[in-house]
């Protein structure tokens, strides 16, 4: 079928992505077994889609293709998730990040104001008073 | 004038129209005063530098919550012993800080929430009244426990101790809530006075109320600890 010679021609794809990734030592060699292990099922999966009604039908789900959506989706619904609590996470940093650089930088910002630049002012005199005794 | 030792905290993101007529009416009472600039990308922070107060700079928008906290950290480090969160955008007196104030000064409370239903100064737009804050005070009450007779309004005084215990992880406008849940979770005194809000603009809209539901709803669920 067309979709099969669709979807294998992406996987191939897919699984040359991991390899150059790999090979540009982004992703460890664990990651790259996984991943190419992962795509290599789905290659299995797409020659021959009978397989997962076999699994299907083992697990008590009607037909192989709803085995692999209901599948897909809790997958989904994991990675959300992952996600979710990740930008949580990194949003707080982000905060952290900027509140410390914000105290940090006070004295700077705080160096523009009329108030330090009354003390500089200050100063000044007193340097002028010690000149003149 | 004010004790030395009161700080207030102003918030303020985007508020060139008003800020300065703020700043102005707190300096009448203090000089005390922390401007934590939420990342404004209107002049904001230059009228700020004009007027000589402290000035915080967030590089990044933050939400009001976060520059709430950067300004508490900020005060407490100066030795701060009351803290006052006063809003930016105008909608507050500043003669109201006295009354505020006073219930930590007479040792009465840790910390004081502003209410603008105590007394019926405030002219709060009745749809505002009805389909957004009375909902707000009873979902505060069923999410922290705490019944109190006015929601999400920004103006409250802290004493040193109730600012050390409470530490606002909620960036956005969650804070309100997150602060009172935490008042609760570290068993401080509180208390409520009335203040006047001036209405010159509608403020916080029905949306972000779903939005505070959602940032508290998901901390309740990630962030147990």
């Amino acid at each position: 079928m067309l979709i099969q010679i669709f979807l294998l021609l992406f996987i191939i794809y897919a699984v040359i992505k991991v390899a150059l990734r790999y090979k540009d030592k982004i992703i460890s060699l664990q990651e790259f077994v996984l991943w190419t292990i992962f795509w290599f099922m789905v290659g299995f999966v797409v020659i021959l889609p009978e397989t997962t009604s076999l699994i299907a039908n083992l697990v008590g789900v009607g037909r192989g293709v709803d085995l692999v959506i209901y599948l897909s989706i809790l997958i989904l619904f994991y990675l959300v998730f992952r996600i979710l609590v990740r930008l949580d996470k990194i949003d707080k940093d982000v905060t952290k990040i900027v509140r410390t650089i914000a105290l940090k930088e006070k004295e700077s910002a705080f160096a523009t104001s009329y108030a330090k630049a009354s003390e500089v002012r200050k100063a000044m005199a007193d340097k002028e008073k010690d000149k003149q005794s | 004038m004010l004790n030395k030792n009161v700080w207030i905290i102003v918030p303020a993101h985007n508020e060139q129209e008003n800020i300065f007529g703020v700043i102005k009416s707190l300096q009448e009472l203090t000089s005390n005063i922390v401007v934590v600039n939420d990342a404004s990308t209107d002049r904001t922070c230059d009228i700020v530098k004009v007027l000589g107060v402290y000035l915080l700079d967030h590089l990044v928008n933050r939400g009001q919550g976060a520059a709430l906290q950067t300004g508490t950290d900020f005060a407490l480090s100066k030795g701060s012993k009351i803290i006052v969160h006063f809003d930016a955008d105008g909608q507050m007196l500043a003669k109201d800080i006295y009354r505020i104030i006073t219930p930590i000064i007479d040792l009465e409370a840790e910390i004081v929430f502003g209410s603008r239903f105590m007394e019926k100064r405030s002219k709060i737009p009745w749809t505002k009244r009805y389909f957004i804050l009375k909902p707000a005070i009873i979902f505060n009450w069923f999410f922290t426990g705490i019944k109190l007779s006015d929601a999400h309004n920004g103006f409250r005084a802290l004493s040193a101790k109730a600012a050390q215990k409470i530490k606002i992880t909620q960036d956005g406008m969650a804070h309100a809530t997150e602060i009172l849940d935490q008042v609760r979770a570290s068993d401080l005194k509180y208390t409520e006075v009335p203040v006047e809000i001036v209405y010159n603009q509608y403020g916080q809209r029905f949306s972000s109320g779903f939005k505070i539901i959602r940032d508290l709803i998901f901390a309740r669920i990630f962030n147990k600890k």
